[in-house]
């Protein structure tokens, strides 16, 4: 209990500044709101590193294998003798490995936000949500039981709401969290049923068991839950799908991708917290909770790998035309995403082909790493350009220094450039997709390419470019004279970008890997060639379009004018689902059930309520204050069950 | 000296109910409607007593309850008197319908 104690202060310490900015943040400590939510936010990183030291080298391991310890239970809601939901700790390589992801990650933003949010009115409530959003999403990754992890799931994407819509007087902001609400609750209603479909048949909730139960194939449970169908689908593949569309709805996976582009109304900050490093892979995360579950069913993992693949194809696309530096981001997060889960779909449970799940849990960490980096960097060049479009920028090296080298770093790390550490992860997440499937591996090649095309796009636009638009009037040139920005908005970056260097050199397969023994990896030199000369491809390829004013992009653009056209509007996937909603649901459902409503559910109301008080108006003469009216009713009444009293005893006597 | 049969005692006594039952529906002043009802718990009396009287010679109940009314009549006439002089400090008025404010 004394071990689990700090365990338990994880969660709970964002919960108190939550708490403490949310009631009194606004009005008594604006100014020093950023300052109590880093100092909880440092201490549960701290305690995050104790949790991770101590799992990983003192009392994680038996017998050389990773365990699965549950640090803290609580039974919270008993339904059955079987089946309760409980509050609970769980600790394992992956929950301790986001751990340690989202409190740093989380904390590396409040330091930021210290500097990119200054002057800003309602700084107590933007803390206050952060705290929110840590703590769910801490409370997610420890979640014991799988309905925790559900309660917490709704609970971040509460906070990432709050979020996103932070500038609520911008309508646009107010339609994005809308959107990201509404897409990811739609999906979490597949998950919901996903859970109640897993847990009716393996009669609990708790993941131990759940996963225990399921993958023992001669248990009665797998063999229920495995013949039990659902056009011609076993419902274990039923369940497992439904729990992975809950998962492609908040790591925006295709179809449900739209909202994440949008989401980049909100604050900078919370775009590299939430819909970059942390939020977003929860889906990833949820795949590899249950990846022994999904081991078993081999239809779900493939369903896993090819909406990765096809979402990183579809987002590096869409990401190559994009002109707004965060939804560029947007759409290299989503592509990224698609990595990760097309290797955990390619991956299998064991040995060598447990290869995938290593490789995405590794280029979760990573990715969490550079993503946040660019995503602040990004920050600190709209913090002084006041513009999110890349046209208005260009030629900022010289203005920020520090930001540019940062920048540069997490590029040349997610276009796969070594040594940076995204190369790493990158190299395993093809390697295992070279094993086991080579349509998956073509697209990751591909997409690899894409993305060192679009993110060193992105980086020369930005950096070096000197574009002659824009920068006339209030350019580039006047807000460049106000510097590079505070202290705390460099800090993190120097610190990420020292991170994104070095992390690759983690012997990550060591620790981290679905069976909990540790893995041989070794990074085959005649293999890497292949990606890394795409890579390089690429980058010189944009460096030839972008890095100096020319006409040739938009030539290009003009050659391929349909493509670009289509991936400028994001492949009209917006328009497909606003004609959805808007034609078939609302006039086909929405509309009815209002009629319904109004003139059959309200019009039987109203009739009632108009009957009363026509009775009401025929009746109310007999109230008529007069006393002795009432008692000349009383007394009718008296007599006429006098008369009916004496009416039955003389029939009943006689 | 022909002695009084029942029947006859209960005659009066219901005569005596229905002169108060009228008596309470048709009197206006407070005061006579209260003499009203003193009328017909009199003639409860006077049955409780007959009764007693003509069919359980040897118990004293029906005694005993009239003794019993007599005092809840007394105490009744005073909580009733009480309320007729509230009534009046606040109507001016004694008369039942005059004070009408209870209606809808």
């Amino acid at each position: 209990m004394g071990q689990s104690f700090y365990l338990l202060l994880i969660p709970l310490l964002p919960l108190a500044s939550f708490l403490l900015l949310g009631l009194f943040g606004r009005k008594y400590m604006n100014s020093v709101a950023g300052i109590i939510g880093t100092i909880s936010l440092l201490m549960v990183t701290i305690l995050s590193f104790v949790a991770a030291r101590d799992y990983f080298f003192h009392n994680g391991k038996v017998n050389g294998v990773y365990q699965q310890v549950v640090a803290f239970k609580y039974t919270w809601l008993q339904f059955s003798p079987h089946i309760s939901i409980d509050m609970g700790l769980l600790l394992d390589p992956v929950s301790v490995l986001m751990l340690v992801i989202v409190s740093f990650i989380s904390l590396m933003v409040h330091v930021f936000s210290i500097g990119y949010m200054k002057g800003e009115e309602r700084l107590g409530t933007y803390y206050a949500f952060l705290s929110l959003f840590t703590f769910s999403m801490l409370g997610l990754v420890l979640s014991s039981n799988i309905f925790q992890l559900y309660i917490f799931w709704e609970l971040v994407g509460v906070s990432s709401y709050l979020l996103i819509g932070f500038y609520f007087d911008k309508p646009a902001a107010v339609a994005a969290s809308k959107k990201a609400f509404i897409v990811t609750r739609f999906a979490d209603l597949g998950f919901l049923i996903g859970i109640l479909i897993l847990a009716f048949n393996a009669e609990t909730l708790d993941f131990g068991l759940l996963i225990q139960r399921l993958t023992n194939t001669q248990s009665s449970w797998s063999i229920a839950i495995g013949s039990a169908s659902f056009m011609g689908i076993s419902a274990l593949t039923w369940g497992l799908v439904l729990v992975f569309a809950g998962g492609a709805g908040k790591s925006a996976m295709f179809p449900l991708h739209i909202w994440l582009p949008d989401a980049m109304e909100g604050p900078t900050p919370v775009s590299a917290l939430i819909h970059a490093a942390t939020m977003v892979v929860a889906g990833v995360y949820l795949v590899a909770r249950l990846f022994p579950v999904f081991s078993v069913d081999g239809l779900s993992l493939d369903i896993v790998a090819y909406v990765g693949a096809f979402s990183a194809l579809i987002a590096a696309v869409i990401a190559c035309t994009q002109t707004d530096i965060k939804r560029v981001l947007a759409y290299s997060t989503m592509s990224q995403i698609g990595y990760m889960m097309f290797a955990l779909g390619v991956s299998r449970y064991s040995g060598e082909e447990g290869l995938g799940y290593m490789a995405s849990m590794f280029h979760l960490f990573t990715h969490a790493f550079f993503k946040s980096l660019l995503f602040l960097g990004a920050g600190a060049v709209i913090h002084i350009v006041h513009s999110n479009d890349m046209k208005d920028m260009g030629g900022l090296r010289k203005y920020m220094p520090v930001t540019h080298s940062c920048f540069l770093i997490a590029c040349l790390a997610i276009a796969g450039i070594p040594p940076f550490s995204g190369f790493f992860s990158k190299e395993e997440i093809l390697t295992a997709a070279f094993h086991q499937n080579k349509w998956v591996y073509g697209v990751g090649l591909l997409v690899a390419a894409l993305t060192a095309f679009y993110m060193f796009r992105l980086y020369f636009s930005v950096f070096w470019n000197k574009q002659s638009a824009g920068s006339g009037e209030g350019g580039v040139e006047v807000h460049g004279l106000h510097g590079e920005g505070t202290l705390t908005m460099k800090l993190p970056l120097i610190i990420l970008a020292a991170i994104t260097i070095f992390a690759g050199f983690i012997p990550f397969s060591n620790y981290i890997t679905a069976t909990g023994l540790p893995l041989e990896t070794h990074i085959d030199i005649g293999f890497s060639i292949v990606p890394v000369l795409l890579g390089i491809t690429g980058i010189a390829i944009a460096a030839l379009l972008y890095g100096r004013k020319n006409d040739r992009p938009e030539k290009m653009a003009a050659a391929a004018r349909g493509l670009y056209r289509a991936a400028y509007r994001k492949f009209y996937i917006d328009e497909i689902y606003l004609f959805f909603t808007k034609k078939i649901i609302f006039n086909g459902i929405g509309r009815p059930a209002a009629w319904i409503d109004r003139n059959i559910v309200d019009g039987l109301m109203n009739e009632i309520a108009g009957a009363t008080a026509k009775t009401a108006r025929i009746i109310k003469g007999i109230q008529s204050g007069k006393v002795q009216n009432y008692a000349l009713y009383f007394f009718a009444g008296i007599a006429g069950l006098t008369i009916m009293v004496i009416y039955f005893l003389e029939r009943g006597l006689g | 000296m022909n002695q009084i049969s029942l029947i006859q005692i209960l005659f009066v006594s219901t005569a005596l109910f229905f002169i108060g039952i009228y008596g309470l529906f048709t009197r206006r002043n407070l005061i006579t409607v209260l003499m009203a009802v003193e009328l017909m718990l009199n003639s409860v009396n006077i049955n409780f007593v007959a009764f007693n009287k003509y069919l359980f010679q040897g118990r004293l109940d029906g005694i005993f309850f009239t003794i019993f009314i007599i005092t809840i009549a007394a105490a009744e006439a005073a909580v009733a008197i009480a309320i007729i002089i509230n009534l009046y400090r606040n109507h001016d008025s004694i008369d039942a319908e005059d004070a009408t404010e209870m209606k809808f």
